[in-house]
């Protein structure tokens, strides 16, 4: 896998600093602007790995994890042999992967060890060694 | 005086230098040479950057085939009616059950007077415009957490909060706070400026009086006849206004793209799409699935599956490519590309975004509310609720934006059933205008990363992935270019499209005169 560091970090800082800095004081989205407002909108609110699966994942990689096809496809995640590697799941979820977007952003580590742990544990995966928050730290 | 020594390109430039002629990169109809006898191009894709270039190549006397994965014109410029029929990835299909003469765009809605060139073909297709209202100074901006969850209007919001800013900044210039920073002569006028930006009275002071009522509204407004007499409302307090975090809402319409004048097509923007296709009738060959990308020496060969039924492979040949394929679906798509272009194409993720229709009985936002047209605002994960820009004052129904959203809100979405998130849009958009629970008759909903054919709305870039890999991804490689609004810099725009085909179809065309 070709990571893009330089994209990921730039992504995080473009980011991160409006999307994240005042959580104290809920406030209506800002006007859109070129059309669409990028990413934003805050961090996703689910915790544990298949609250974040079916509350995300899903909207690509679908409720049975079988992937879809059209003009282009995304991959299924049943019994997939990329995930064998943790660091794999975890560097495409923080960081993007062509299509798929980069949501490190919209994570902390730890939902991203939750749900990288979830998919590597179900859909006919049963890796056994867990994803740690400090590893997705590494990622970033 | 400029116009007449220096002839029309003189002037055309000082006018722009003047900023009387701003537009995007569109330089008016391209005029290309003729072709070498026999030229051949294969577009691929028949969106907006398709159909450009294949309309300018057919002109020039190229001839043309356009190989498209869905089976009508468009792409993404698309209108939904009822009758029509969509099935996103999953597998959930959608018949729309709107009547005649209602749609909602999923796609783009709005065409700004600067899209000089996506208003030309437009224009040269012979559909017809209307106005779209950005900005409505009676519609809502709200939010969950202020005033009670009670919608405001926009324009008491935006009048309150400049009167009550030009209030504080005369105050502070009087005061001398500002005097490094202001010359003596210039604090007079800017005291006289602020009084006029933000409707102050005789004493510099947003008071709620008459001179604020010109702007923010009345209690009760004035008429004619007896009883006529206005009475002033009363302002939203600077704090409150503060805390509430509707100021991040009434800038709306002061970015480049949201000012008016902003156009809609007549009957939906798919009748953009439509109108392009009939006039490449032909050339348009549909449901085609490009399975593979392949340049040679003497040209481009596609091959393509049917995007229905599957079946064996065909290819389609000709001397030179311009590929408009969405860079999340060509990143697919293997194609013998240099290093540069395949890095480039594969470095664009594409964005969430979500959109819902929900058709009402009655035109209650026009009836009950006096909204017509424009846009509301909220804090909710709908984001937006845009009124119909067409058919004010019907009796009739309406079809109401009733989300649109990126980002997080729009993540979620994809992530539920069509009818959850028209589900949610209605429960998001009755907090506002709680006629819907009475009015609502049927709903679609379009995400955009359940799409088949995009994948996500459009293509995402960093200014440093722009630095990197733009010029990479927008160069001809060999015999093939690439267009469409990710081949631009004005993202997810239909003017980033036009522009970015008409930019590589030039820069084809002189490589084939001097192949």
């Amino acid at each position: 896998m070709k990571i893009r560091t330089a994209i990921a970090t730039t992504l995080l800082l473009a980011i991160a600093l409006p999307t994240f800095a005042d959580t104290a004081a809920p406030t209506p989205p800002p006007p859109p602007r070129r059309g669409l407002g990028g990413f934003g909108g805050g961090p996703f609110p689910m915790q544990d790995g298949e609250a974040i699966y079916k509350g995300v994942c899903q909207g690509c990689h679908m409720p049975d994890a079988k992937g879809a096809v059209g003009a282009g496809m995304y991959p299924a995640l049943v019994k997939n042999e990329n995930l064998e590697t943790a660091g794999y799941p975890v560097g495409v979820i923080v960081k993007g992967q062509k299509a798929m977007p980069p949501l490190g952003p919209y994570f902390t580590d730890v939902q991203v060890a939750n749900v990288a742990n979830y998919v590597r544990s179900h859909f006919g995966n049963k890796y056994k060694d867990k994803v740690k928050p400090e590893d997705v730290k590494l990622m970033r | 005086m400029i116009g007449l020594a220096a002839g029309t390109t003189a002037m055309y430039h000082a006018m722009t230098q003047m900023a009387l002629a701003d537009t995007s990169t569109f330089k008016g109809p391209i005029n290309l040479s003729a072709p070498p006898a026999g030229a051949s191009v294969l577009v691929l894709g028949a969106g907006i950057a398709g159909m450009v270039a294949a309309m300018e190549l057919r002109d020039a006397g190229y001839k043309v085939q356009v190989l498209e994965y869905n089976g009508r014109p468009g792409g993404r410029n698309w209108s939904l009616y009822g009758g029509d029929t969509y099935t996103e990835l999953g597998g959930a299909t959608q018949k729309v059950q709107f009547d005649a003469g209602q749609y909602i765009n999923p796609g783009p809605w709005r065409l700004p007077y600067h899209h000089q060139g996506i208003l030309h073909y437009v224009n040269r297709l012979g559909v017809a415009l209307e106005p779209f209202t950005q900005v409505n100074y009676n519609a809502y901006v709200h939010s969950t957490t202020a005033f009670d969850g009670k919608p405001q209007r926009y324009r008491t919001v935006q009048a309150d909060f400049y009167g009550q800013v030009a209030e504080l900044m005369s105050k502070t210039t009087k005061q001398g706070a500002l005097d490094q920073d202001v010359t003596k002569e210039d604090r007079a006028i800017l005291i006289s400026a602020l009084k006029e930006w933000g409707a102050l009275d005789a004493n510099d002071k947003y008071a709620t009086g008459l001179e604020a009522g010109e702007r923010r509204g009345f209690a009760s407004d004035p008429g004619g006849g007896l009883n006529s007499v206005a009475i002033a409302g009363k302002r939203i307090e600077m704090g409150d206004l503060l805390k509430s975090g509707l100021w991040s809402a009434i800038g709306a319409g002061l970015a480049y793209d949201m000012q008016s004048t902003i156009f809609q097509p007549k009957g939906g923007m798919g009748q953009v799409g439509k109108a392009f296709g009939k006039a490449l009738e032909p050339l348009i060959q549909y449901n085609c699935k490009v399975i593979d990308i392949k340049q040679g020496d003497k040209g481009v060969t596609a091959t393509y599956i049917d995007s229905r039924t599957g079946g064996a492979p065909k290819t389609a040949s000709a001397d030179w490519c311009v590929c408009t394929i969405p860079a999340s679906v060509l990143s697919q798509i293997p194609m013998n590309v240099g290093g540069p272009m395949e890095a480039a194409i594969n470095q664009i993720p594409y964005m969430a975004a979500l959109k819902v229709g929900l058709q009402m009985k009655r035109r209650f936002w026009e009836q009950d509310e006096h909204i017509y047209g424009g846009v509301t605002y909220t804090n909710q994960p709908n984001t937006m609720i845009g009124y119909p820009q067409w058919d004010f004052f019907s009796k009739g129904k309406g079809v109401l934006l009733g989300s649109y959203c990126f980002g997080t809100p729009a993540y979620i979405a994809a992530a539920k059933s069509p009818e959850e998130r028209i589900k949610d849009a209605l429960a998001y958009g009755a907090n506002i205008h709680p006629q819907y629970k009475d009015e609502f008759e049927c709903g679609v909903a379009v995400a955009w990363h359940r799409v088949p054919w995009t994948l996500g709305c459009a293509g995402f870039w960093t200014e440093e992935a722009r630095a990197k890999h733009y010029d990479n991804l927008c160069a001809v490689d060999g015999r093939i270019v690439l267009a469409g609004e990710h081949a631009s810099r004005i993202p997810a725009w239909q003017e980033g499209a036009v522009t970015s085909a008409l930019d590589a179809i030039e820069r084809l065309h002189k490589k084939a005169m001097s192949a």
